[in-house]
């Protein structure tokens, strides 16, 4: 069963429709790559799976429970989303990594937040938060920071803050990571060692949808791709058939450039 | 000069305790005025617009009309139009009614203050805390509160320290502070009268707590130096 169903997602900003009916599922393990040039609606698709924006109309299904029903008003309240949110991860294109904590504290924050609810917390206290500890300093081993975790975020490298972002993200544990162009803030040497490390995230079987524009990364890691246009999914596919078997002239056309610069 | 030196230790031990009315009000106005401002910040960024410009319309009134009136008006009005004093009699009364009224006027500085401050956090922080499934509150309190802090350490030192000799409007309503304490010497007070510099000398003692305030704010402004 898909972990993800996402079907006929519509969003406008005053008049101007971003998303026209946007219908795709994702099986679990699988990455999706999000490609189409800028203004084309994937950051806010994104923002709508992660409750930022909310949709207009549709209907978001996870892990068979339903996110978000535009037609059941009650799927929108406030402290169910906070909730529902979690099923999703997050990393901005602008990391939005936390200035005042370490790269250590950023990763353990909300984590350490989220435990004070658990019943258990105050007779565990130490045990839990040596368990978050232990956690947020593995996953920043695996992102190759073993060596920088008591560093403040403007002490580091923009790929260095963009792979803290990607450890706070999997702290939580989410189902499904998303990623907002990840590396467009970042100079081509940065770019490498984030790659890098979303390259091994998808070998380990991380349910991953990523926005890009990458396009080699994206042909390389994604097990699917879908190509956005104004607001539409134009075309979608595996990649072979998205990059080299492409039906519609948009894409040939967007996917040209690439190809030949 | 030599009968300078001679009243000196009177005058001295007078100024001491105006000034520690000076302190208190000082002291009390930003226990009250630091807190209350956050309340007015968030009042006027409400979503709720009428709660908006209700806070909005008061911010204009208290910044828009000088903290003297605004003393007499809160301490007198009460008693001599309504008819009912509020406050009570003697100094007490008159501390209540300028504690009130620097509160007031101060918070709505402050607020004005703070709103800058928590709107120059970058918006992408509130989002990855909403991301990571934090309240809008742990938001405020874990992330967004010290770089709020840390931008607004300038500007308040500033309203702090105006707020130093600000105190010295409250001698408007007789209220015993410093001002007060060294008028009082021309008039006859201790067996000293028609003696100005009492009153000249207070001076001193403001010029070094603001120093003291400077040199305490500059540490705070050092101590958040470790982000950015």
């Amino acid at each position: 069963m898909a972990i993800l169903e996402v079907e006929h997602i519509c969003k406008s900003f005053e008049r101007t429709e971003v998303l026209k009916d946007i219908s795709f599922s994702l099986e679990e393990g699988q990455v999706l790559s999000i490609i189409g040039s800028s203004g084309s609606g994937k950051t806010t698709l994104l923002r709508c799976l992660n409750f930022l924006e909310r949709p207009d109309s549709g209907f978001i299904r996870v892990c068979g429970e339903t996110l978000f029903d535009s037609g059941n008003p009650s799927s929108m309240q406030e402290s169910e989303i906070r909730k529902k949110r979690l099923h999703f991860g997050l990393v901005f294109q602008s990391f939005n990594l936390f200035p005042q904590y370490t790269a250590l504290g950023n990763v353990m924050l909300a984590k350490e937040l989220l435990a004070k609810e658990q019943p258990d917390y105050k007779t565990r206290k130490k045990e839990i938060q040596e368990e978050i500890r232990v956690l947020a300093e593995e996953l920043l081993k695996q992102m190759g920071l073993s060596d920088r975790m008591h560093n403040y975020p403007h002490q580091l490298s923009g790929g260095q803050c963009q792979r803290v972002a990607i450890a706070r993200a999997l702290a939580l544990k989410p189902d499904i990571l998303c990623f907002d162009e990840p590396t467009s803030a970042l100079d081509p040497e940065l770019t490498g060692e984030v790659l890098k490390v979303m390259k091994e995230l998808a070998e380990q079987k991380t349910t991953m949808i990523i926005v890009t524009h990458e396009m080699a990364f994206a042909r390389d890691v994604a097990s699917h791709v879908i190509f956005m246009d104004d607001g539409y999914i134009l075309e979608q596919g595996t990649p072979s058939q998205v990059f080299e078997h492409s039906h519609e002239e948009r894409t040939r056309q967007f996917l040209s450039r690439f190809t030949n610069g | 000069m030599e009968l300078m030196l001679e009243q000196m230790p009177i005058v001295i031990r007078s100024l001491n305790v105006g000034f520690l009315q000076t302190l208190k009000l000082f002291a009390v106005t930003l226990l009250g005025a630091v807190p209350l401002g956050l309340v007015i910040a968030f009042g006027s960024m409400s979503r709720f617009r009428p709660l908006s410009y209700f806070t909005k319309v008061i911010v204009w009134i208290i910044r828009g009309t000088p903290l003297m009136i605004q003393l007499l008006i809160i301490y007198y009005f009460p008693g001599l139009v309504l008819g009912t004093p509020i406050w009570g009699g003697g100094e007490a009364g008159r501390f209540l009614a300028a504690s009130c009224s620097f509160i007031f006027n101060y918070a709505c500085y402050f607020s004005e203050i703070y709103r800058g401050g928590i709107q120059s956090v970058p918006v992408g922080q509130e989002e990855a805390g909403l991301v990571l499934g934090m309240t809008r509150s742990q938001i405020f309190f874990k992330v967004t509160l010290l770089q709020m802090i840390k931008r607004i350490v300038p500007p308040m030192s500033n309203e702090i320290i105006t707020l130093v000799k600000d105190t010295s409007l409250a001698r408007i309503i007789a209220l015993q502070e410093i001002i007060w304490a060294g008028q009082a010497f021309m008039k006859g007070s201790q067996g000293i009268s028609g003696a100005i510099w009492p009153l000249f000398f207070t001076a001193v003692y403001y010029l070094i707590f603001s120093g003291i305030l400077t040199v305490l704010l500059g540490r705070l402004e050092k101590k958040l130096d470790y982000f950015r």
